[in-house]
């Protein structure tokens, strides 16, 4: 029995959407529209979703600036994926992605300009035009702000159609029936009171765990609580091995410096002096994709080549780029760099260092947003009512390596479908009935249990310790040793949860309550990310292992599909998807992957 | 009458005195407003130290250690850390700015947070804005121009897209609003400049076609003219716009207009 006595308020409609951000947002969007009963909650204001923080931009084969071609676009995802990205999710992604910006720009998005009035597009990391021969200039931009824009016009949108935000709720658990979603619980951090949202159908759009780790450039709140909450519904989540690390994050406070600044002419040098990218990827050089830049700075530090007092980073140039430039394409990165790194770009290089960016890693979907992977162990099987996009979900479109500016696009072409197939399904499901209460009492248990925990030892010290272990155990480069280090420093972690203590019993913003959900969801993720790293016995993507330091197409074209059974990780494997779902397109076949 | 005092019930007394200086380095003092609404009592302002010798170099750092080192109960909202989303917006000695781009070492021997000032309280450093977010809601912002089926974009010239720098940039932190004497006094129906703002940026805008009627619905004695040019907004901003500067803009277009 709880502790507590909590009042319950029950809703009840077509679609609940959990999470404010690119994905959830755009998705909310496509079902007010629709006129669908639709209610978004979400743990931030909309506009504070940590989409507000990417900066470089949303690719899209619009050929504004030069020659382009959606299957150029593919080619270039397939290859920066290191062939695990199903092909045709990402052939459906690179040809809806022109439609999708141009929405964009029609709700009213400020992005930059060309001379001719059109969007501007800078050059990014991996996209190049014929198959590998060029540098592309796909990356459509406002300024270095693209993140901000987007989410604020696609909240400005949701007004229009007035959408139905609960904002500051933090989602508990999925309600789960027979393998079916029926619906979330959630609590009102204002009211203190505790919601069940009954729906048809659940969207998750809850974004990516990098908190797991040390040094992020993710936002305090990018905790996962999607991924967790599938778990403990005995879920899958799908390739979490898979963590990007992107190459400028600045030294010490890992905040981001968009891959922007290299897509405009920036460039990186070690403590010679040198631009050693020219030595690892003789065509693309600074703008490789984000996996082989990583590893190649790590390798200058390793080398004992790296800048500063203790020769642990690199530095990023910018000054030659002139003033004008960057005040006008990279005015956001520029306040950064003068903020957190001490820094004028106009005068100085910045400091930086790979740095925790991105899980490729979610819970596994269809091209529709569907999930797939069913709490019976089928790998296949549709979950009914349960979607995941944006970062929360895999379908697989960035496989190993996402690309940059390919994250924006992911959240508004699947944001997009999910709507549609939400409104698709919708016409067969009724509104949804409320549901006996047994289907979320465990989940208040689980609740309750942590707001009346009092052990003696806090949620920031077992945190501090989960992110210490995710940052020398599960990081750029990885081998058998570490990663079994690994898996048991997490175990021991985990185990620590028992004895945690949290001060604040209150049911109104009871932000040590929210931390402790957080911490208990995160520890389920950096679990499942060592155990599944440690089963790849191969080197793909940002998963490199110096153990095994080649690709092994023969064993490992397949995604990961790991489950928690009563605290035990079971894995199983899905073969990549290479048929590419349309004729306009054949299957990019494997091949050596060299920048 | 007017009150210039608060009532008795919201008079900060003193507060816990949580640690002492004692075999810190860099000890660096902090008051701290504390309310809960689980209890009658007023608020309270807590002391205690904090050693800068093994903290993050932002206010914001200095929080989320105090949270995790010493008090977990203390409740303020925060995401990106990087002066981007405009979770953090508080009252840091006596001005409005984002913790998480403030650096300790700029400020004075004592660190008093406060939360953003005149508006309700929920709990300690956590504002309600649901005030300020409802009157963004009223000046629809949003571009207003017929839909077009095209499967290209509306053309708009690099001048007149650089209009928009300078406003669309504004991150919704509230810090100009709550630090104009003006929304304290008449925020039912003065519009206060974040928002102001954000009218401008869709009347600056070249795509959007509602000019005049976005004008219009402005024109009245408070949504707009209850802006004296104090210029505290721009003060306070902590992306460095310029609301005033905006509210000016609109007050000669309307002028213009009428003339």
């Amino acid at each position: 029995m709880p502790t507590g006595n909590y009042k319950i308020q029950h809703h009840q409609h077509d679609v609940v959407v959990v999470g404010a951000g690119g994905a959830g947002l755009r998705s909310c969007l496509g079902l007010s529209e629709a006129g669908l009963s639709t209610a978004c909650i979400t743990k931030v204001f909309p506009t504070r979703s940590h989409t507000v923080a990417a900066q470089g931009g949303m690719s899209a084969a619009l050929a504004n600036m030069g020659e382009d071609d959606w299957r150029w676009h593919m080619y270039d995802t397939v290859k920066g994926s290191d062939w695990l990205g199903d092909q045709e999710a990402i052939s459906f992604m690179c040809k809806e992605a022109p439609s999708a910006v141009i929405e964009l720009e029609h709700y009213g998005v400020p992005f930059s300009r060309t001379d001719e009035g059109k969007i501007y597009q800078r050059a990014f990391g991996g996209m190049t035009t014929n198959f590998g021969q060029g540098q592309a200039q796909r990356t459509c931009a406002a300024a270095d702000r693209t993140g901000h824009a987007i989410l604020h016009t696609l909240y400005q949108q949701s007004l229009k159609h007035n959408a139905e935000f609960f904002i500051e709720y933090f989602a508990i658990d999925l309600i789960m029936e027979d393998g079916e979603c029926r619906g979330v619980l959630a609590w009102c951090l204002e009211t203190g009171e505790l919601h069940v949202f009954w729906a048809g159908q659940v969207i998750l759009g809850t974004g990516g765990y990098g908190r797991a780790y040390f040094s992020a450039t993710s936002a305090h709140t990018c905790t996962g609580d999607g991924n967790a909450m599938a778990l403990r519904a005995g879920l899958p989540l799908q390739d979490m091995e898979f963590v990007q690390f992107h190459p400028t994050g600045v030294y010490g406070s890992g905040c981001l410096i968009t891959e922007g600044a290299r897509g405009e002419g920036g460039f990186l040098t070690n403590a010679d002096g040198e631009r050693f990218m020219e030595r690892y990827a003789p065509n693309a050089k600074d703008l490789a994709s984000r996996d082989v830049v990583s590893r190649s700075m790590t390798m200058e530090i390793r080398a004992g080549r790296g800048v500063g007092r203790d020769e642990d980073h690199i530095y990023l140039h910018l000054e030659h780029l002139g003033a004008d430039i960057l005040a006008e394409r990279l005015p956001g990165i520029s306040e950064t760099a003068r903020i957190f790194a001490g820094v004028d770009v106009c005068k100085s290089p910045i400091p930086v260092i790979p740095t925790v960016h991105y899980n490729m890693g979610g819970i596994p979907t269809n091209i529709h947003g569907e999930c797939i992977g069913s709490a019976f162990g089928n790998d296949t099987e549709v979950v009914p009512g349960l979607m995941a996009i944006g970062e929360a979900g895999c379908v697989s479109v960035h496989g190993a390596n996402r690309l940059g500016s390919n994250s924006l696009l992911d959240l508004i072409v699947f944001g997009r479908a999910s709507a549609r197939r939400a409104v698709e399904n919708a016409k067969t499901k009724p509104l949804a009935k409320r549901g006996n209460n047994a289907l979320f009492e465990p989940a208040i248990s689980r609740f309750d249990h942590m707001r009346y925990s009092d052990g003696g030892v806090s949620t920031a010290s077992i945190r501090l310790k989960m992110q210490r272990a995710m940052q020398s155990n599960c990081a750029v480069f990885r081998n058998q040793q570490v990663l079994e280090e690994g898996v048991d420093e997490i175990e021991a972690t985990i185990e620590r949860l028992s004895d945690v203590g949290i001060k604040d019993r209150s049911m109104i913003w009871n932000t040590d309550l929210v931390e402790a959900l957080e911490l208990e969801n995160l520890l389920s993720q950096a679990k499942v990310t060592v155990h599944s790293a440690l089963a790849r016995q191969e080197s793909r993507g940002a998963h490199a292992r110096d153990d095994f330091p080649d690709r092994d197409d023969v064993n490992w074209m397949s995604h990961t599909n790991a489950r928690l059974n009563n605290g035990l990780v079971g894995l199983s494997y899905r073969p990549v998807v290479l048929e590419t779902g349309t004729t306009e397109v054949e299957t990019i076949a494997p091949k050596a992957r060299v920048y | 009458m007017a009150e210039f005092r608060l009532p008795k019930n919201s008079r900060p007394q003193k507060g816990a005195r949580h640690n002492s200086d004692l075999g810190m380095k860099s000890p660096r003092r902090f008051e701290i407003y504390r309310w809960s609404p689980d209890s009658d009592d007023p608020p309270k302002i807590d002391e205690l130290y904090v050693d800068l010798a093994t903290c993050g170099p932002m206010v914001l750092d200095a929080i989320i250690k105090i949270k995790d080192e010493i008090d977990s109960s203390l409740t303020f909202r925060r995401s990106c850390r990087e002066g981007i989303c405009g979770s953090c917006a508080m009252n840091i000695n006596g001005v409005n700015t984002l913790a998480c781009t403030q650096p300790l070492d700029d400020l004075g021997d004592v660190v008093r947070l406060y939360p953003l000032p005149h508006m309700p309280v929920i709990k300690d450093l956590v504002p309600d804005l649901s005030h300020f977010f409802e009157q963004h809601r009223s000046i629809e912002p949003w571009l207003k121009a017929p839909e077009i089926v095209s499967n290209t974009e509306r053309l708009q010239s690099p001048e007149d897209r650089e209009k928009l720098d300078g406003s669309y940039e504004c991150i919704l932190c509230a810090c100009c609003s709550t630090s104009c004497p003006s929304y304290w006094w008449n925020s039912d129906r003065y519009l206060g400049p974040a928002n102001l703002l954000q009218a401008y940026r869709w009347i600056a805008d070249s795509r959007d076609e509602e000019t005049g009627s976005r004008l219009e619905s402005l024109n009245d004695s408070f949504s707009l003219y209850r802006c004296h040019t104090i210029m505290n907004c721009t003060n306070a901003c902590p992306k460095g716009l310029n609301p005033g500067k905006a509210i000016g803009e609109i007050k000669s277009m309307i002028a213009k207009n009428e003339s």
